[in-house]
């Protein structure tokens, strides 16, 4: 026998006492929040704000025509020297730069990532109430280790349209055929005496753009 | 059965030792206290607590129930979505096939992204033996594998050393496994992460096999979680060419939606936070991201014999989220090492013996490795009613009768050693000088005193044959005065 028909046969052995055949749809009491409180869409862009800054994300607003030149100058505060771009990344965004740009391609390998000092990317859906960044790995976004290996990420947050309340809004919005990342600040371990320390493995520096509008829109 | 921590002491002893060393308790009081001050703020943010935990109780008693069911349709999903399933029955089936499938890719070194099933099946000296090297890159792990020690916390591996010791730890031992620590490198935390970022980067970047446990894995969709903090899971999920995960087949969770339930109460019971800094999901393999080769090994392993217990069922349900560690006095006192298995605390005490029986001196005395105060149910986000398992187990232990062992159906004999009564003895002295842990404890064995052993076991056997053991009384002496006399004069 199998081990597969050996452990089936064990779990159907064991659960010979069960006799519930509710269904899974009723099975389950949902009574629990679809979000935490009440608040306006522009409250709602505050609080994600604060709570990814409340995780040591770097957080930053800006219109759509203020990008080039917002992302240009976090580049230039950090001195970087490369900047990994993602395939489908707006190429606008980085109109304002004259750092040198490193297109991500399937066969650069690990140890050349880890020579580039930044990567802009997108995303995909940020959650308000914890303060995360769902990446899914779309063409504005890049393959997962492009915002794992350098130690600088900067990541654009199109609002309020990319902004949702909660968690299970976010489940709602998100495909789990393609690999997710969900970031909530930088890296961070507290495992020596619970001290708090950012960067072991991931990017030492989240810096997050939310911007409002479209380019060239009219803002009042 | 491996897993086991060889020549480990029965719990009283154990926890003796622990006791009276001063670091270790020092560290350890820091810590637990720290993080259950932390978890409570964390919880009272959500409103809707109560509900999300019998939500996530729910989740999981239906998937326990069908559990035939969801591990067919995940096997399905996964193997959908480019992915191979294997199936393992006991710890060494699961590190024959492990074994196996790094031999076929011609590696000798793996990453590995910290994992209780991996550490229960013990993968990393069944790798050793077949001359394949396992780096844990979590760096708690690290500095425990370093230091060639035992993890002692399921959140906080290395909760028990303190910064001067994992400087010594890196100091004289990273030379000897890759990249050795900077020249005067002290005892900052800062520097010390900083030390294990460059030695754990450059086994990161090699790397062609990569090792996980996974946190959930989706039944409909056949995707599997890791939530993690500092990106080592995420290195070793997408570096490598090939991915090995392997999971306990508990961790099944029947649809994408039911993520939502635990992605909130998890982060929040375990780390204190809204939400952890990194978490992954991935659906099988996918072109031109991550690796290109994906096994799934499900885990048995005592699973399903713990799973034929009514009582003892409720286990299963556990997301490892290590809230119930941080609340148990006993675990704060005695520490990880205690309980001789890599699931400590209140989890462990009713997790082990389950999943490995009772037949050894240790897992025997498990179920004694505790006040019954309640605190470890009071804060379980899948409301585990741990203090119920343990008299059930006690129970068992004491009197005997039938459990389920590699899917036969056995009878336990009542205990003949002395381990479960000595830890009885020990747990009572210890008891009695914590009136609020003897308070809380009697009001649960008023509640439990149809399972207490009218004779006892082992040598007090011929004494007791002749004589009742007194009966607990239906309601503690001190809940009776408070009642009676509205706690007057009661101090
Ligand atoms: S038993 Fe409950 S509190 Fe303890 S680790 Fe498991 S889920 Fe967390």
């Amino acid at each position: 026998m199998s081990s597969r028909d050996v452990i089936l046969g064990r779990v159907r052995r064991a659960l010979a006492d069960v006799s519930d055949d509710t269904p899974y749809e009723q099975a389950v009491d949902r009574s629990y929040l679809r979000e935490h409180g009440a608040r306006s869409v522009a409250e709602t862009v505050d609080l994600l704000a604060e709570n990814l800054a409340d995780y040591r994300a770097i957080v930053h607003r800006c219109t759509a025509d203020g990008l080039p030149a917002v992302i240009a100058g976090l580049l230039a505060d950090r001195g970087s020297t490369s900047v990994l771009v993602p395939p489908g990344l707006d190429g606008e965004w980085l109109a304002a730069t004259g750092v040198p740009r490193v297109p991500d391609r399937a066969d650069s390998t690990a140890h050349e990532l880890d020579r580039v000092d930044s990567v802009v990317t997108a995303c995909t859906v940020a959650i308000a109430e914890t303060g995360t960044l769902v990446l899914d790995g779309g063409p504005e976004q890049g393959r997962r280790r492009v915002t794992l290996v350098p130690d600088h990420h900067i990541c654009v947050v199109r609002v309020p349209d990319q902004v949702v309340s909660s968690v299970p809004q976010a489940l709602l919005r998100l495909d789990p055929t393609r690999p997710l990342t969900w970031i909530s600040g930088p890296s961070a371990t507290s495992d020596i005496e619970l001290d708090r320390v950012e960067g072991v493995h991931g990017p030492r520096i989240l810096e997050v753009v939310l911007v409002s509008g479209r380019p060239g829109a009219v803002t009042a | 059965m491996s897993g086991t921590f060889v020549g480990m002491p029965a719990f009283p002893e154990a926890a003796h030792d622990a006791v009276n060393n001063r670091t270790l308790r020092g560290n350890l009081r820091h810590a637990t206290h720290t993080i259950r001050a932390k978890r409570a703020k964390a919880v009272a943010e959500v409103s809707d607590w109560a509900a999300l935990r019998e939500a996530g109780k729910q989740i999981k008693d239906h998937t326990l129930r069908h559990l035939d069911r969801y591990l067919v349709q995940l096997e399905e999903s996964v193997t959908a979505a480019g992915g191979t399933v294997h199936w393992a029955a006991d710890a060494d089936e699961a590190n024959r096939i492990v074994t196996r499938l790094v031999k076929e890719t011609g590696e000798t070194e793996v990453v590995k992204v910290k994992s209780m099933a991996t550490q229960e099946i013990a993968l990393n000296e069944a790798l050793e033996a077949e001359g394949i090297r396992a780096y844990e890159t979590d760096l708690a792990e690290l500095i425990v594998q370093l230091g060639k020690d035992r993890p002692s916390h399921i959140l906080v591996p290395a909760i028990h050393r303190n910064r001067g010791e994992i400087r010594d730890i890196f100091r004289s031992e990273m030379g000897a496994w890759g990249r050795p620590a900077p020249e005067g490198l002290t005892d900052t935390p800062a520097e010390l992460a900083d030390a294990a970022r460059l030695h754990l980067r450059e086994k990161f970047l090699r790397a062609k096999v990569g090792v996980s446990g996974a946190n959930f894995m989706v039944a409909e969709t056949g995707t599997l979680v890791v939530v993690e903090s500092e990106g080592n899971g995420r290195m070793c999920l997408t570096l490598p060419e090939t991915l090995i995960s392997v999971v306990g087949i508990e961790k099944i969770v029947p649809t994408w939606q039911d993520l939502e339930v635990f992605l909130q109460t998890l982060p929040r019971s375990s780390t204190a936070e809204r939400m952890n800094p990194y978490t992954s999901t991935w659906t099988g393999t996918t072109d031109g991201d991550g690796p290109r080769t994906f096994h799934l090994v499900l885990l048995d392993n005592g699973r399903t014999d713990t799973l034929a217990d009514e009582v003892g069922r409720q286990a299963l349900r556990c997301i490892r989220c290590s809230a119930c560690l941080n609340v148990c006095p006993v675990y704060e006192r005695a520490g990880g090492h205690a309980y001789g298995s890599v699931y400590p605390g209140p989890i462990g005490a009713i997790l082990s013996p389950q999943l490995r029986g009772t037949a050894s001196e240790i897992d025997a005395s498990l179920p004694y490795a505790s006040s019954l105060c309640g605190a470890c149910y009071e804060v379980c986000p899948v409301a585990i009613d741990i203090p119920e398992v343990l008299v059930h187990l006690r129970e068992r232990i004491v009197e005997g009768g039938p459990v389920t062992r590699e899917g036969a159906k056995v009878v336990l004999k009542p205990a003949k050693g002395h381990a479960a009564e000595r830890a009885a003895m020990r747990g009572a002295r210890w008891a009695f000088s914590h009136p609020g842990a003897l308070r809380a404890g009697q009001r649960l064995a008023s509640r439990t005193r149809r399972f207490h052993p009218r004779t006892l076991p082992g040598p007090g056997k011929a004494w007791s044959a002749s004589r009742d053991l007194p009966e607990v009384p239906a309601e503690p002496f001190r809940d009776w005065w408070q009642r009676t006399h509205g706690g007057k004069d009661a101090k």
